[in-house]
């Protein structure tokens, strides 16, 4: 009968391990910014100017990651960056997850007129381009943290619905949904105690992918010089200088590159991870 | 002898009016197994998802009355309806294996019926649960209640279903091909229980399935369907021994035997197929005038 899978205690796994703790340093580096960044993110000096990391000769001590042209540290840069990347990918997350997942459940639970109504709201949502879709709500409410977050929550609610929509009618048709029912609970009672604890396992990876995309489409922003003003760092603005003198100083384009690639990945990875460990049947 | 449930004229229909349900009329009365029996197709689940209401979304019932414990549901405004059914059926659905939620431990599964339903306390509820599952022979009861679905087998989760759907004392339960996910072994333990159980609470059992094995085991009436139709209503001993309707006869005489295990099987004459369908379409003329 019951074998001992349940009493089992299953290592945490090499994915969730590096990805949580690449996400934990980056929470505190950026909580804790200010201890940590070795100098003021924004203080210029031009006698310093694109000075190479610390292994090059060459470089100047203290500026481990080197400078950019205007003498900038580009450590510092980074750690102070993460704070708005994390605000970011957080509450447009959290936020889209929210009204995405509440939507899909009802559509795909409900079905009727509900579904028909957001199924084709959907529909018509993700013909518009999505990037530019962005861009152009940003220019008309110009640039800033909200205007990015109401961005990315208006691009991606979709995703949220439909991937949630498909799942919460798989799970509505199961007999345990008919039984809950028959033991005579409303149709809210049972979506939200029957079809939610099994959908949550995809929502939650849905969620931190979704944050990954939200540091995505926030440096794709800063990028273009639309996300908050062009003085905080941001890694899509260093991305951005870094670009114009490449061939002179490659660090101030890589690391913060390297940082946004690690980021985007352990989110997805994270997710992944989690969706395995709380899935109750695979677990 | 109270019928516990009486159902009058049934008709359920597809949306665009073809008729999945014709007529259908039976009773279930207290302490006795009515059986419902057909081939694949011919309405039989239908019935019991008419009587709980978890019809699918394209199926509506169109006319006809379902009286349960004396009250005619289909009168009762919605809400009320769903706590009528509640209080009074229970259901034991055809596979164990997606009748429990995958996400939640067996013993909150079973009491919240009690705590909805009868009202009760956790503490009441929980000790009400160990000694049904007791009762359907579980070992370690109290461990059991601390599992996942998918810790446990088929026939133990089947026995949980069981136990949960005699666990808030309901005067009606539908079993819904109960045994046909199991393999035949757990089958025959399973019967047992859901019979001796029905007998030890005296309660009105509508028992779903085409298995005519399975319905001379543990039935005292049936109801042979065929496309949506009651083609024969009888008493147990007389409907093996004289068969009136031919289809019930035709039926019957295609139940393999164990005493000729070379023997071929007999196919439904095709001339019985005819007659049937032809009674069923002289139905439908006279249903529509």
């Amino acid at each position: 009968m019951r074998d001992e899978r349940g009493a089992l205690k299953r290592p945490l796994g090499l994915r969730l391990w590096l990805s949580g703790s690449w996400l934990t340093l980056l929470f505190f580096a950026a909580l804790f910014a200010p201890l940590i960044a070795p100098k003021d993110p924004l203080m210029q000096d031009l006698f310093l100017g694109r000075m190479p990391p610390f292994w090059v000769s060459g470089a100047e001590p203290g500026f481990w990651l080197g400078t950019d042209s205007l003498g900038r540290d580009v450590l510092s840069r980074i750690v102070y960056g993460a704070r708005l990347t994390l605000i970011v990918a957080f509450v447009a997350g959290v936020l889209t997850c929210i009204i995405g997942a509440t939507l899909g459940l009802i559509a795909g639970y409900y079905r009727g007129w509900a579904d028909r109504l957001i199924s084709r709201f959907v529909d018509i949502w993700m013909a518009f381009p999505p990037i530019l879709f962005a861009i152009l709500l940003i220019a008309v409410l110009g640039p800033g943290l909200f205007s990015i977050i109401l961005a990315i929550i208006i691009i991606d609610w979709t995703r949220f619905a439909r991937v949630i929509r498909a799942e919460a009618m798989s799970q509505g048709a199961m007999d345990y949904v008919a039984s809950a029912q028959v033991a005579g609970r409303t149709k809210l009672d049972t979506m939200l105690s029957e079809i939610l604890p099994n959908v949550l396992p995809t929502i939650i990876a849905l969620l931190t992918l979704e944050m990954g995309i939200g540091v995505i489409v926030e440096a794709i922003l800063s990028f273009v010089n639309l996300s908050i003003s062009t003085d905080s760092p941001t890694w899509g603005g260093m991305i951005s200088e870094g670009r114009t003198s490449i061939h002179q100083a490659w660090w101030v384009l890589v690391f913060p590159l390297i940082t946004l690639f690690l980021t985007v990945l352990s989110f997805s990875q994270l997710g992944e991870g989690l969706k395995d460990r709380f899935d109750p049947v695979l677990r | 002898m109270t019928a516990y449930l009486s159902i009058r004229n049934l008709t359920v229909t597809l949306t665009g009016g073809t008729p999945i349900l014709r007529n259908v009329s039976l009773d279930v009365v207290a302490g006795q197994v009515h059986g419902l029996v057909g081939e694949s197709g011919a309405g039989k689940s239908m019935i019991g998802k008419a009587v709980l209401g978890t019809l699918p979304r394209a199926l509506t019932i169109s006319t006809g009355e379902i009286w349960l414990d004396g009250v005619n549901i289909l009168t009762l405004r919605a809400s009320q309806r769903r706590q009528r059914i509640g209080a009074i059926a229970a259901l034991i659905p055809q596979d164990p294996l997606t009748a429990l939620n995958p996400s939640k431990r067996i013993g909150p599964q079973i009491t919240r019926r009690l705590v909805d339903i009868l009202g009760w306390s956790k503490q009441v509820a929980t000790a009400r649960a160990l000694d049904l599952l007791a009762e359907v022979q579980i070992p370690d009861p109290v461990r059991v209640m601390r599992t996942y679905p998918h810790e446990l087998s088929g026939g133990m989760r089947q026995r949980i279903l069981i136990a949960s759907a005699f666990a808030a004392e309901p005067k009606l339960i539908i079993a819904d091909e109960p045994t046909t996910a199991l393999d035949v072994t757990v089958q025959k333990q399973i019967l047992r229980l859901i019979s001796d159980m029905q007998t030890r609470h005296n309660t009105a059992l509508l028992f779903v399935t085409h298995d005519l094995g399975v319905v001379s085991k543990v039935c005292d009436t049936l109801s042979v369907l065929y496309a949506g139709k009651v083609v024969e209503d009888a008493r147990m001993y007389r409907f093996f021994m004289r068969p009136i309707h031919p289809y019930s006869a035709a039926l019957l005489a295609a139940t393999p035997t164990y005493t000729d295990p070379t023997g071929s099987l007999t196919p439904v004459p095709p001339k019985v197929i005819k007659a049937v369908e032809q009674e069923i379409q002289e139905h439908d003329m006279r249903a529509r005038r």
